[in-house]
């Protein structure tokens, strides 16, 4: 499966190049004048991106995080999840590398084929760094005032998270 | 809501190092992630100018209006006050098509140019409108049929069958998209009455 994800994107990118060409359109001032204007949205994206990372940086290293997932145990517990998924839960929304960490963790700690190990990877893949997704796309349009963008696609993690557990039970 | 977020974390964050005696790490972290960010920011840009550049070459020679007509049947109904054939549509059919394959990095920048085009039709240019939380919503919770890094991490840890995790994802990731829809489908009703 993965020598597939790795001709995805190769195939597209000549496929495009072949069209345009065949089209008569100017493939590389375009890409060029495509380019520029990536650019110019991706300047403004550099604070963002660094205010995001402190923000992770310092709830994680400063032990906040681990704290927050102790407090929370029992609810999750309650609702069947084990409380060793807490942390995945709380940082996935925020970043993918953090979320990879965590993940790469409890892999080594309980085996990847265990019910967390399991339940960890099909939750990392039917979910979305939503806060990070939410802060840079509406950042980078000028809005500031998001009204309930970032409830819904919270109430859409979860809604993932619990169907990933209920399809993990059923595997397990 | 992402102000107070991010002022809880770096707030919470100082209070426990204090805490803990381990006020040092404050200021090294602040510094060492806002190095991270930078980093990763420009990794980004790069990867941003060449997605816009490809899919400039492909608006031009019609191929993304091609693969948006495709899409755009499955999204109209979603987004009712977006007039026929905008932009925005082959921008977000781009983007979902993208994560769909598990594509991160390529679905970003068409993620960020339908954010561009959907602000365009923006009478409060602050505030977000329902096109912009519904097409939020549906690339947060967009079903996924290659979760790649799960897959990798699997991978590396040993497992006896690492894609054993593709359909359980797709079918996590597919009740989470068509929760999402439901809803905002009936938070759009409710805020019309």
């Amino acid at each position: 499966m993965a020598s597939i994800g790795a001709w995805i994107l190769p195939a597209l990118v000549a496929l495009t190049i072949l069209v345009a060409w065949r089209r008569g359109v100017p493939m590389y001032d375009e890409f060029v004048d495509g380019a520029a204007e990536g650019l110019r949205l991706g300047l403004r994206l550099i604070p963002l991106i660094i205010g995001i990372y402190i923000a992770i940086g310092l709830f994680r290293e400063s032990g906040a995080l681990d704290w927050l997932g102790r407090a929370a145990a029992p609810v999750l517990a309650h609702a069947g999840f084990p409380p060793e998924i807490l942390p995945l839960m709380i940082i996935r929304p925020f970043s993918n590398a953090a979320a990879m960490g965590v993940i790469a963790e409890l892999l080594a700690e309980h085996g990847p084929d265990s019910f967390i190990g399991l339940l960890a990877s099909i939750m990392q893949g039917s979910s979305e760094t939503t806060f990070y997704v939410a802060t840079l796309y509406l950042g980078s349009a000028g809005v500031r005032r998001p009204l309930h963008t970032v409830h819904l696609c919270l109430l859409g993690d979860l809604i993932g998270y619990v169907a990933a557990l209920w399809i993990t039970s059923s595997l397990a | 809501m992402i102000n107070a977020v991010w002022a809880s974390m770096i707030l919470c964050g100082i209070a426990f190092a204090v805490a803990r005696g381990d006020a040092g790490m404050i200021t090294a972290t602040i510094f060492g992630q806002a190095a991270n960010g930078l980093a990763a920011a420009l990794n980004l840009l790069a990867i941003i100018a060449v997605w816009f550049g490809l899919s400039r070459i492909a608006e031009r020679s019609g191929l993304l209006a091609g693969l948006a007509r495709a899409i755009a049947p499955l999204l109209r109904p979603l987004f009712p006050e977006l007039p026929k054939g905008h932009p925005a549509f082959s921008a977000m059919a781009m983007n979902l098509a993208a994560n769909v394959l598990g594509l991160a990095n390529a679905a970003t920048p068409f993620g960020l140019q339908a954010m561009k085009q959907l602000q365009e039709l923006n009478p409060r240019p602050d505030t977000a409108t329902p096109a912009m939380i519904t097409f939020l919503a549906l690339n947060s919770a967009c079903a996924t049929i290659l979760p790649a890094t799960a897959i990798a991490l699997r991978a590396q840890a040993g497992a006896a069958d690492p894609n054993l995790i593709i359909v359980p994802a797709a079918l996590s990731s597919g009740a989470a998209m068509v929760g999402v829809i439901l809803i905002d489908r009936w938070l759009r009703a409710a805020r019309r009455r």
